[in-house]
């Protein structure tokens, strides 16, 4: 009992540690790794089509750099660098609007799985057919059914619409 | 409080400079009203906006909440209301929303590609006066 609630509680923490936040990802980051985000009563950033302007930048946490170029977007506009504008894009939002478009090749991984079961399953009828159905019954040979045929046609069955009446009696063919 | 009763209001286009292919849909002004009264026109919706926009002392919230409520309806803004918008984002030292304001409109127009260079054509003097770049200028496409 003891020993099983210490497993569990071991294997919880190795189990989860790489989902919850460690110190350097989040200094990278400071926005998914917070515990802000399993906190929905706090405004959280997301990437949204319809919303091009979210509550809160990606990066919350600036470190002195991103701090100083946050100084001098108060100045002119025109002073900054592509790159500079790059990084204040990215420092407010983690997505541009091609890159939330962009679709993922998932859904190549996913047919190729339904096909690779399909193909298991189709695998495993065919095992089925060869090694667990006994033979055909005898009356579905081809000499019975010729023998059985042709006394359908002596009896006359269906003459009117069905299978003798196709059969031609003067010429004793198929019509 | 804002009405949330508007309807289609397909973007009207003006002439151009460059005589772009003059694809006018007729202004069929939508907007009602659950208090009676005629409809909103174009020009005051417009108007409205751009007035919102313009407020001196606009704050951030105020500055998102316009914009997302704007990208909501089923329209292209005008220029004049994007002009403002990107006016307000320069009061608020806000370059990342102004590049963000024009790829959300971009992405508005959705199949109709003219739009988008006839906004920034339009707007070429006021991104050139704040010197906000373009997404595409930035190769951010």
């Amino acid at each position: 009992m003891l020993t099983s609630r210490a497993l569990l509680r071991g294997l919880k923490s190795g189990f989860w540690r790489p989902l919850s936040s460690t110190s350097s990802v989040q200094a990278a980051h400071g926005k998914d790794m917070s515990p802000d985000v399993l906190d929905p009563s706090v405004p959280q950033y997301n990437n949204r089509l319809d919303t091009p302007l979210s509550d809160v930048p990606f990066v919350r946490n600036l470190n002195s750099e991103q701090r100083q170029l946050k100084e001098k977007e108060k100045g002119p506009w025109t002073k900054l660098t592509k790159e500079e504008k790059i990084a204040l894009y990215r420092l407010t939002h983690e997505l541009t609007y091609p890159e939330m478009r962009r679709g993922s090749s998932e859904w190549k991984t996913v047919l190729g799985g339904v096909f690779i079961f399909l193909g298991f399953s189709g695998m495993l009828v065919w095992w089925q057919r060869i090694f667990v159905f006994g033979e055909v019954p005898h009356t579905l040979s081809d000499e019975w059914v010729e023998k059985q045929t042709q006394r359908m046609i002596d009896m006359r069955v269906n003459p009117v619409g069905g299978f003798a009446y196709h059969w031609d009696y003067v010429k004793k063919q198929w019509k | 409080m804002r009405n949330w009763g508007g309807r289609v209001v397909p973007f009207n286009w003006r002439h151009t400079v460059y005589g772009y292919v003059q694809i006018c849909y007729t202004p069929l002004a939508q907007r009602c009203y659950s208090h009676g009264g005629k409809p909103e026109s174009d020009e005051e919706f417009d108007a409205r906006w751009v007035t919102y926009f313009n407020k001196a002392d606009i704050d951030a919230w105020e500055l998102r909440k316009g914009m997302n409520t704007l990208i909501g309806y089923d329209l292209v803004p005008e220029p004049k209301i994007l002009e403002a918008a990107l006016r307000a984002c320069r009061r608020l030292n806000d370059l990342a929303s102004a590049m963000r304001i024009l790829e959300a409109v971009k992405d508005k127009s959705g199949p109709h590609k003219k739009i988008y260079p006839y906004l920034i054509q339009e707007l070429r003097p006021t991104l050139d006066e704040l010197g906000i770049s373009t997404p595409e200028e930035l190769g951010m496409d």
